[in-house]
Parts: structure tokens; C-alpha cells; sequence
């Protein structure tokens, strides 16, 4: 595609490798003034790589970047900010006891207006930082209070003072890199509206993202990258999911995820006035009641932090518990209770619970240890006397590799070695070899590619089946509503409301995952 | 291209998985560039032939059968006290108590040898020696494990300061059980009897520490590699979450571990006092404590690699007072070649995981494209 007009930034034949990994290769990228260019790739196709080589986090290891046809060179931060870049990267760099300007004003030298130093010795005029932090906000609509302080801020508050850290600075080329991902539908729609306008005022806007929807919402281009190559830019308009898909898989496939009929449905474990606080007090889960049945996928929506990783870590034996009961429900109706129990204990009362946590290599694999050493970690007991057995769970990581497809250049290779989407086969192959009859996942497609994270609905699919009572934490709420037969939604430690998943639509999800929906008990 | 743009002189990289071989090659070249570079450093410091230095360290270590012998006590102590830390930091449970947990066993096994001497025979004394040294080593090592499964204590100090305490303890007996009176020293304990003391394997006295440093060194070997135990300590020290996440007791593993940590460490004291040197000073393990940290390190936790490691580190020792005694030179210049020669070998692990860029042949590749 070709502009008569000199873009913004040019990145020329850039390559960037870690190790083994390439992640940049020789990748062509123009970005235009005024407009909002979306950078679609799967995980791991380089696309944060790449926009932190334009912002100064890496230096590439070959290639040149031009900015308004001039070459330049961006080895740090600080060259990226002179050169009117900012990028506000997926984890939040904030200090929590500052305030929101006190934050936005840290690491400036000098106050552009005046040339008076406001960093070093001389005094920090926070008024000014404030009066103009309140201009940005008034000019772009953004929602700020300078003096709030950063612990007592949402998470899309938080988000708001990184992108007016970047304004404040004088940035006209933003990067945002996966901005909704902890964002509400609602919350989504008001970012897009404020870089909306920043469009119109003639900045330049960069948002990386694997979301089409997203895509297609707010950017006026999109430029894809596959496997750290550079495929192609589209005009936004002229395109199409399933072509953005195509392109960035690099083949043809389907987008629609399967739900079989549930069948030979039984409650299987039951939840009751779940509460659980943190070490530090706080109330993590209050008052949670709900029932998993078999053959079916019960999704949790939520906002992250609402309490998701504590209700699955408390039925998976790992969480102190305040008050409540998780009871198991045999096939014949009698219930044992798991409460007190540690994960050994409860598979000790003949309870097959698998559990997919959220942190993978850092609870459920070992990143340091290879794919048989972490088949070891459910089956190492099971070895003679004092000594594990090895072979089993060798020949279980050859099982898991073959079946599953996991790309890895031996059993011998350290988890941590492999790509996401290899480390999470991993991780689901062997709790599902354990012919669970529960299965708790926590974000299983997090990170994952389009590929694999098909094969991991058609993973839990099969265990619905399979008739496994399956609770599947989720992050994106079309993927809930495609694969969930029930909802249940999480605010801030509370059910919301439980909705079927087949009848629920988007917005009354979103609505309760924000409480706005009232209270509804399920 | 060569105006305006300034790149980086150089950048490193993370290299790509390299074989084994390349990897050792790495690190004899690492030691290489060491003889090299304390060649030269040698001949211009002290002015003498680099050549007849190194000749006159092997003599030092391998010279006599006398020399050879202690160089393996030397080892097998050091071996042992190194093995014993293996588990501990392959559990990255930071235990820098080797040296006091020694002591403690030292001191347990001198209390027998000298309060039972007219009590028991002479066989109950060897026995309840080794017990009482086996205890004061893992109760050594216990009461930190102790505080940090309990309490999540700092584990680098805590064991660090046993250290102190323990030698502090050792000097405070050596006051009370000292002889002669007024010497401040204890001497050999039953010189004449030599109740308490070790039976010497083929005649020599050194025979059982090595024997028993070999053996330990393949227990730990297949402790670590093959037995549950082992496992499970290797997951509590990568990640604690997993370790709960599959139901191990972190807390009990600790302490299972860091007993048998002292466990080995009283056994060492109780070969120091009963079988080799029949006596306790407060300085009796020599600083081996932290020197078996620098082995257990070099060798990455592995206990057939600390024979390796070890090995070099008394190697250099014996060999760096042979040529301050032969050259007189200072006794330091020793340690000055011992501190050179690690410094490239842990500088050669560098180059293993890094690779390092010029510029100038950047851009060279650059213009080859």
C-alpha cells in the first residue's frame, strides 16, 4: 500500500532476537500522522517487541528507524520521549502512594513551559502539573483528579494516568499495548472515544492487540505481524475478520467455538456462603453460593481480582478459608466435605480435582524443569519406597506431546523454553490425563494463539463429555458466552448474578460484572 | 549510514542453547586465559618464571605422599561440607551456616571425648561421640529451618550468625575443659589413651574422611537425582506455589532438609575431633563453611561437579603456601592467583549464557546482507 506522505516513523528491515527466539525479523512498518493504527498478531508474533524497540525499551539488533524521513536512533526511554514517543505498556508503572500527578510529573527534568527545573533542586510546582494535567483531560476527555492517590484508583483510572503521564510529556505518537485487556465493555468504549479525539486533535495513536473486534471498532489501519514478520497493513474499512484471521494465522479458520448439549447433568460440587480473605485482611470472596454440575461448563466472569483466582484455589484445597462450605457430590447424592483439606487429602478421599491455575509456570509447571520432571509433579508419590518413578511420566510427556501437538524439540527441554500456548498444552495435558471429574481452569487461552486456543475449548469441551463438571474462569466475554452453558458473574468478591449462557448477551454480562445489574442471587 | 547514526558501541545477547562440549570448551579456555593472565601478572610482579611458579604448586599439592594425603583431607572436609550444602541451596534455602553447624558437631563430640572418658568404654565414647555430634549439627541447622517455615525468617543471617554463636560457645568450653591449665588450649584429648578416637584405616589417618567424603558425595548424588525427597525439595526451591499447588508441606520440607544439612555437617565435625585432628580450637573448620558455598556454587549444586570445584579450590590453596614458603613471597599472593583464576572461571558462565556484539562487526554484517 502506498501513501505519498512521509510517514511519522518508519521502521526499516528491523530484526531483534532473544536467544533461540527471533522476535522481530526483518519487519517494514510505516505509521502515519492522524491516524490510529492497530498492530494485530497473535501472542508472541512481536508485537510489544517491536513497539518497545520504537520506545526505546530494546535496541534492535538490525535495521534502521526514521522519523519523518530522517534516520534516528532510540536507545532509551528518554531518546523515545524526546522524539515525542510514549507507549503505555500492559503492566501499570505507577507509584501506589502517589498521587495522580505526583505520578505523572515523575522523572520530568524540566517544566516545558517555563524552563524553570522542577525535578533535581529546585521546587516542584505540583499546582502547575495540575492545572495542565486538568487542561490535557478537558482537551482529550479524560476523567482524572490530580490529588487522588494511585492505591485508591481503578484499574482504568490507573490506565488514564499512564496515558496522561505520555500526553503530560509531550508525546504525539501513543503506543498502547493490549489497553482493554483489564478493562470492562463499558470502560473500552470510553477509551476508544478519548483516543477518538486525540485522533482529531492530530496525534498519532499505535494500539496493540489480537481482538478483531477491537480492530475494526477504533483504527483506521491495521498492520499484522505473523511468527515476527511484517505480513501487511489493510485499511480498517476495506477489511474483515475472517481476512484479518487468515492473514494472521496465515490459514483459513474457523471462528466459532462448539457447546455441545449438556447431558446427564448432576450437581457435582456445591458451594456454600464461600468467604475468604486475604493475609492482609482484606475480603476476597464474600458470601459465595453456587452449584458446578457435571457434563457442563459453569464460565466466571469478572473484572480480574474480583476474587477468581481465590474461589478455585479454595476448592482446590489451597486457600484458608473463613467461613463456608465446598462440599463433593458423589454420583449417589453423598457429600464429603473439602474444607481443610490440602490437595493430597482431597485426592485422597477418591476426588479427582484437576486444576489449570492462572500463574503457569509459576504454580502449575515448574519453568526450570522439563516436560517429564513436570508430568512428575501429580505422580511422583506414586514411585517405590524412597525413590520416584521416572518412566511413567516420561512416557505420559511423549503422550502429551504427540496428542496434543505440543512443538518442543525434546521431553528433556525446560518448560520454561516453550511458547505459551506450548506451556499451557503442557500444563491441561496432564491435569486432564488424570481423568479428572473436576476441572477448574484459570485464563487457559490467556496469551494463547488462535490455534491453540481452539484446541483448548476442544480440551474442555471433551471433558464436558466426558461428563467432568468444568469451571472455566474466563477474561474474554465473548469466548464465556460462546463456550459456557451458565455464567457466573464475580464483583469485587460477591455473585453478581448467574445467567445462561446460551440466552445472555454482552451487555447484561458486562453490566454485572460492574454490579450495575443490582443484586441478583443464582 | 556512517554520518550521523550513532549505534551502541556494543550490546550483548542471550545466546541460543549451546552444546555441552562448547560449554566446557568455554570454561577450560576461561581457565586458560587465568594461567595466562597469572603468568604475566607473576612475571612482572614478582619477576620470577611463571613456569617454575606453576611447577612448584604441583609439587606443593602432588610433591610427597605426606602432601598428597593432606591435600585429600583437605578435600575430603571441604567435600563434605559442600555436599551437605547442596540440598539446602538447591532448595534456595541460603544456608551460610555450614562453618557453625560444623562446630557444633566438633564441640558435641569433644564434650564426650572428654566428660565420659572415665565413664564408658571406649567403644560407647566413639558411638556416643558420633550421636552427639550428628545431634548438635542438625539441631544447628534445625532452629533456622525452624523460623523460616514458621516464620518466614531471613535464612541468610540467621545461619550466619549461628556461625558466631557456635564459635563463641566453642571458646567458652575450650576456657573450662583447657589443658594444660593456663595454656588457653585444649591439646590432643587422651594423647595417651586415645580413647575416643577413630581406628586409622590402612594406617592412615586420613583415610576415613576420604573413604567417608566419597560415600556421602554418592548418597547426595542419587538423593538428589533419584529419591522423592529430593524432588520435592528441587520444586519447593523453583517455585513454592507449585509445591503447594501438588500438596508438598513447604515448611516441613525445609526443615527435613536442612536437618539432614546438619546432619552432615555434625558428622564432618565428629571426623575432625575424633579422627583427625583430636583436638577443638575455635578455628578447627578453617573457614570451610563458606568456602564449600564458593564450591557447591561452582558446580551448580551438583555433588560430582563439587569434586571437581573442590578439588581446584584446595589445589590452589596447597599450591599458593608452597610458592609463598619456596619463592618467599607474601603469603596473600596464593590468594591473589586463587581469586584471579575464580574470577574467570565464574566469568567464563558469562560467556556461556551471553554473546557480545562490537559495533564494528555489526555493521559489517549489516553491509554483508
Amino acid at each position: 500500500m502506498q501513501d505519498s506522505r512521509t510517514p511519522a516513523v518508519s521502521m526499516r528491515n528491523i530484526t531483534k532476537t532473544f536467544g533461540p527466539i527471533t522476535a522481530n525479523k526483518d519487519v517494514d512498518l510505516d505509521i502515519y500522522r492522524g491516524e490510529i493504527l492497530s498492530l494485530l498478531g497473535e501472542n508472541g508474533s512481536g508485537k510489544t517487541t517491536l513497539m518497545n524497540m520504537l520506545s526505546g525499551i530494546y535496541y534492535p539488533d538490525e535495521g534502521e528507524i526514521f522519523m519523518d524521513g530522517e534516520p534516528v536512533v532510540i536507545s532509551s526511554p528518554k531518546d523515545a520521549a524526546d522524539h515525542g514517543i510514549g507507549m503505555i505498556h500492559q503492566h501499570f508503572k505507577l507509584v501506589n502512594v502517589f498521587t495522580a500527578a505526583q505520578n505523572i510529573i515523575l522523572g520530568i527534568d524540566q517544566d516545558s513551559e517555563s524552563g524553570k527545573k522542577i525535578g533535581g533542586f529546585s521546587k516542584l510546582d505540583i499546582e502547575k502539573a495540575s492545572k495542565k494535567i486538568r487542561e490535557i483531560c478537558d482537551l482529550y476527555g479524560f476523567d482524572v483528579d490530580p490529588n487522588q492517590k494511585v492505591y485508591d484508583m481503578s484499574v482504568s483510572q490507573k490506565q488514564t494516568v499512564e496515558i496522561v503521564k505520555v500526553l503530560f510529556k509531550g508525546a504525539d505518537i501513543l503506543i498502547l499495548d493490549e489497553p482493554t485487556a483489564v478493562l470492562t465493555p463499558q470502560e473500552t468504549e470510553k477509551l476508544f472515544a478519548v483516543l477518538r479525539n486525540m485522533r482529531e486533535d492530530g496525534k498519532t495513536v499505535v494500539i496493540i492487540t489480537h481482538k478483531l473486534h477491537e480492530v475494526e471498532a477504533i483504527s483506521d489501519k491495521v498492520a499484522i505481524l505473523r511468527k515476527g514478520e511484517y505480513i501487511g497493513t489493510l485499511i480498517t474499512k476495506e477489511t474483515n475478520a475472517q481476512e484479518m484471521t487468515n492473514m494472521m494465522v496465515g490459514r483459513e479458520v474457523k471462528l466459532n467455538i462448539d457447546r455441545p448439549e449438556p447431558h446427564d447433568v448432576k450437581p457435582r460440587i456445591e458451594v456454600k456462603g464461600l468467604t475468604v480473605r486475604s493475609d492482609d485482611g482484606l475480603l476476597k470472596l464474600d458470601d459465595v453460593s453456587f452449584t458446578a454440575n457435571t457434563g457442563e461448563v459453569l464460565g466466571i466472569a469478572g473484572i480480574s481480582g474480583c476474587g477468581q483466582k481465590e474461589l478455585l484455589e479454595s476448592i482446590a484445597g489451597l486457600q484458608v478459608i473463613e467461613s463456608g462450605e465446598i462440599n463433593y457430590i458423589e454420583d449417589d447424592g453423598s457429600k464429603s466435605s473439602l474444607i481443610g483439606a490440602d490437595p493430597v487429602e482431597i485426592e485422597a478421599k477418591g476426588v479427582q480435582l484437576s486444576f489449570v491455575p492462572e500463574d503457569r509456570l509459576g504454580m502449575g509447571l515448574v519453568g526450570n524443569m522439563d516436560l517429564s520432571e513436570n508430568m512428575m509433579l501429580r505422580s511422583f508419590r506414586k514411585g517405590k519406597g524412597v525413590f520416584t518413578d521416572r518412566k511413567t511420566p516420561h512416557a505420559l510427556a511423549g503422550k502429551v506431546v504427540n496428542d496434543l501437538e505440543v512443538v518442543t524439540p525434546s521431553i528433556e527441554t525446560p518448560v520454561r523454553r516453550l511458547s505459551g500456548g506450548n506451556v499451557q498444552k503442557v500444563l491441561v495435558g496432564r491435569e486432564i490425563e488424570r481423568a479428572p471429574s473436576v476441572l477448574l481452569t484459570a485464563y487457559a487461552v490467556r496469551g494463547l494463539d488462535i490455534n491453540a486456543s481452539y484446541t483448548i475449548y476442544d480440551l474442555i469441551n471433551q471433558q464436558k463429555e466426558r461428563g467432568v463438571a468444568v469451571i472455566f474462569v474466563g477474561e474474554d466475554l465473548d469466548v464465556l458466552l460462546e463456550l459456557s452453558d451458565r455464567i457466573l458473574v464475580l464483583c469485587g468478591g460477591k455473585v453478581s448474578g448467574i445467567v445462561d449462557g446460551r440466552t445472555a448477551d454482552k451487555n447484561e454480562v458486562g453490566l454485572l460484572m460492574t454490579k450495575l445489574g443490582g443484586e441478583k442471587v443464582g | 549510514m556512517d554520518k550521523k547514526v550513532k549505534e551502541p558501541l556494543i550490546h550483548i545477547t542471550k545466546r541460543k542453547m549451546i552444546p555441552k562440549k562448547q560449554e566446557w570448551a568455554i570454561r577450560l579456555g576461561g581457565i586458560l586465559a587465568a594461567l595466562i593472565f597469572c603468568a604475566i601478572i607473576t612475571s612482572v610482579a614478582t619477576h620470577l618464571n611463571p613456569f617454575a611458579v606453576y611447577a612448584k604448586m604441583f609439587e606443593g599439592s602432588f610433591g610427597t605422599e605426606r602432601k598428597l594425603w593432606a591435600l585429600l583431607k583437605e578435600l575430603g572436609t571441604l567435600l563434605l561440607i559442600s555436599v551437605a550444602l547442596a540440598p539446602a541451596f538447591k532448595m534456595k534455602f541460603w544456608n551460610l551456616g555450614g562453618g557453625g553447624q560444623v562446630m557444633a558437631g566438633v564441640l558435641a563430640a569433644t564434650a564426650v571425648m572428654i566428660t565420659m572418658t572415665d565413664k564408658l568404654p571406649n567403644g560407647a565414647i566413639i558411638l556416643l561421640s558420633c550421636l552427639a555430634a550428628l545431634a548438635a549439627g542438625a539441631l544447628w541447622a534445625f532452629i533456622p529451618a525452624f523460623c523460616r517455615a514458621k516464620w518466614n525468617t531471613n535464612e541468610t543471617l540467621f545461619t550466619l550468625m549461628m556461625n558466631y554463636v557456635a564459635t563463641q560457645i566453642v571458646a567458652y568450653y575450650i576456657i573450662i575443659w583447657e589443658h594444660p591449665k593456663g595454656s588457653g588450649k585444649i591439646g590432643v584429648i587422651n594423647q595417651t589413651t586415645h580413647i575416643g578416637w577413630l581406628p586409622q584405616l590402612g594406617g592412615n589417618p586420613y583415610m576415613l574422611i576420604v573413604l567417608v567424603s566419597i560415600v556421602v558425595t554418592i548418597f547426595m548424588y542419587i538423593y538428589l537425582k533419584y529419591s522423592k525427597h529430593g524432588y520435592e525439595l528441587a520444586v519447593v526451591g523453583e517455585s513454592e506455589n507449585t509445591a503447594r499447588y501438588v500438596g508438598i508441606n513447604v515448611g516441613k520440607v525445609i526443615i527435613r532438609t536442612l536437618i539432614l544439612c546438619g546432619l552432615i555437617c555434625g558428622l564432618t565435625g565428629w571426623l575432625l575431633v575424633a579422627g583427625t585432628d583430636h583436638t577443638m580450637t575455635t578455628t578447627l573448620e578453617g573457614g570451610k563453611g563458606f568456602l564449600g558455598v564458593m564450591v557447591a556454587w561452582l558446580a551448580h549444586f551438583n555433588p560430582i561437579g563439587m569434586i571437581l570445584s573442590g578439588f581446584l579450590l584446595c589445589f590452589m590453596a596447597k599450591g599458593g603456601s608452597e610458592i609463598s614458603m619456596a619463592f618467599g613471597l607474601n603469603r596473600s599472593y596464593g590468594d591473589i592467583l586463587t581469586g584471579i583464576i575464580l574470577f574467570f572461571v565464574i566469568g567464563s558462565e558469562f560467556f556461556i549464557n551471553y554473546q557480545i556484539h562490537f559495533r564494528k562487526s555489526h555493521r559489517k554484517e549489516a553491509a554483508d546482507v
